[in-house]
């Protein structure tokens, strides 16, 4: 068996764009919009959220014919809040001032709709590594998503990318000034809706 | 699913019970083994942080080791009791608020062996969160040296601007005390202040949008220094 012919691959790029999870399922937009104001934080919990999805999903898959079925949920989200934990407490060993800015949002990855969901909808169907693989590829769609919201809202809203001035000061002198509104939460669903606005127009209409 | 096993209940609660104690013994090793780098990490925020407010070091740059030296070097800290005496056995960095509240950490800038500035932790809850700060008076107890908010969960660019130095730089020169030697604080006014402001001496311009936040640092900051007040005391009578 090929581990990446193009069924496997399409597990991989579907939920890019025709099937992406924030634009087109509109799932995990709370953190979405939270941890976006700077492009770092938003790195750190894209590799967050497709670390947890990509291995919950593969540990679900591992499991999904030994799990009785009322307690599957249950199962489902002990997995899931390891793992979670797991990220938390590396990233305050080894990230500490980032985990510090993303606060509670690396916890509540747990309740990350993206997270259950796939478990729900993908990993207890298939097995282990086309799990991995839908893992991998909802959490780069969300992080493509994050990161995107991210870098306009840190050059529009700070003039900065990474935390390094991009603007010029002359700009700032002949009387530009930073988007106060971006550093806001309806900066990040202004940014997101016209988001979903172009993938849309890319892929076609979505059935609703 | 040809192969799915028979769902008892034996075998129902034993899966749970399976599940539960690879997670937790997951999770026990993982805090173990990390625990003392986050420890580290703590320890070197605050340490921070208090260099920062004593104005001993002025960029985020700067390494950690540095950071342990710097400290180690030029901060005395020890514990006071809420009556101004010291407490011997206990360490500064050790004592957690909530549980003694009257136990005081104090921490001293020394140049040589003279206390040129006195840094104390405060904290209290503000509009949607509890903020932790530091603040920093200058040796006659009186004047502001700086403060800080490390810690806080207020609304960002509302509420969240305290722990942007526009702010923070507003508490500089501060006094706390009034002509007759009391403490009256200092105090964040709604908006900026005015031209004919009274007690200017004692007031620090508002984030306009943010009265609540101010109003609970207003609150927390004065309940701190009233703590402290009964040692520093002592420390003025020496001097004088």
């Amino acid at each position: 068996m090929n581990l990446l012919d193009k069924k496997h691959r399409g597990f991989l790029k579907d939920p890019l764009m025709d099937n992406n999870p924030i634009a087109t399922q509109v799932l995990g937009i709370c953190s979405a919009l939270a941890v976006t104001v700077q492009l770092q934080t938003a790195i750190v919990m894209s590799l967050a959220v497709t670390s947890v999805v990509a291995f919950s999903n593969v540990l679900i898959s591992l499991v999904r014919n030994k799990v009785p079925s009322n307690i599957r949920i249950i199962v489902e989200l002990a997995i899931i809040a390891t793992l979670v934990i797991l990220v938390d407490q590396v990233l305050k060993a080894f990230l500490y001032d980032i985990s510090k800015q993303l606060s509670v949002f690396v916890g509540l990855i747990i309740t990350n709709c993206i997270v259950l969901g796939r478990a729900e909808a993908f990993a207890l169907q298939n097995k282990p590594w086309p799990s991995f693989l839908d893992g991998v590829g909802n959490g780069l769609g969300y992080s493509m998503i994050l990161i995107t919201v991210a870098f306009g809202r840190e050059l529009l809203g700070s003039g900065s990318l990474f935390g390094f001035r991009v603007i010029p000061e002359a700009a700032y002198a002949a009387g530009y000034q930073n988007m106060g509104l971006m550093v806001l939460a309806p900066g990040a669903f202004i940014l997101l809706g016209l988001i979903i606005w172009v993938q849309r127009t890319i892929i076609g209409t979505v059935s609703e | 699913m040809a192969n799915k096993p028979r769902i008892t209940k034996a075998y129902t609660l034993g899966f749970a019970a399976a599940v539960t104690i690879v997670c937790s013994v997951l999770l026990a090793s993982a805090s173990t083994l990390l625990k003392e780098r986050q420890d580290r990490n703590i320890q070197l925020d605050i340490k921070y942080n208090i260099l920062t407010v004593l104005d001993l070091t002025q960029t985020k740059d700067i390494e950690p080791e540095k950071v342990f030296t710097l400290f180690d070097d030029h901060v005395l800290s020890f514990v006071v009791d809420s009556d101004g005496n010291r407490v011997n056995n206990r360490k500064a960095e050790d004592i957690d608020p909530k549980a003694e509240p009257n136990l005081l950490p104090v921490f001293v800038r020394m140049d040589g062996d003279e206390a040129v500035a006195y840094c104390l932790p405060t904290q209290g809850k503000a509009l949607w969160s509890t903020v932790k700060g530091y603040i920093a008076l200058e040796k006659d107890l009186n004047t502001v040296k700086g403060i800080t908010f490390y810690s806080h969960g207020e609304t960002p660019g509302l509420g969240g601007e305290i722990e942007k130095e526009w702010f923070t730089d507003g508490f500089k020169g501060k006094t706390i005390l009034n002509d007759t030697g009391e403490i009256v604080s200092v105090t964040i006014v709604k908006g900026k202040m005015r031209e004919n402001e009274k007690d200017p001496q004692h007031k620090v311009d508002g984030i306009s949008g943010a009265t609540l936040t101010g109003n609970g640092l207003n609150a927390f900051i004065k309940t701190t220094l009233g703590k402290y007040e009964p040692y520093f005391k002592t420390v003025r009578g020496e001097s004088s």
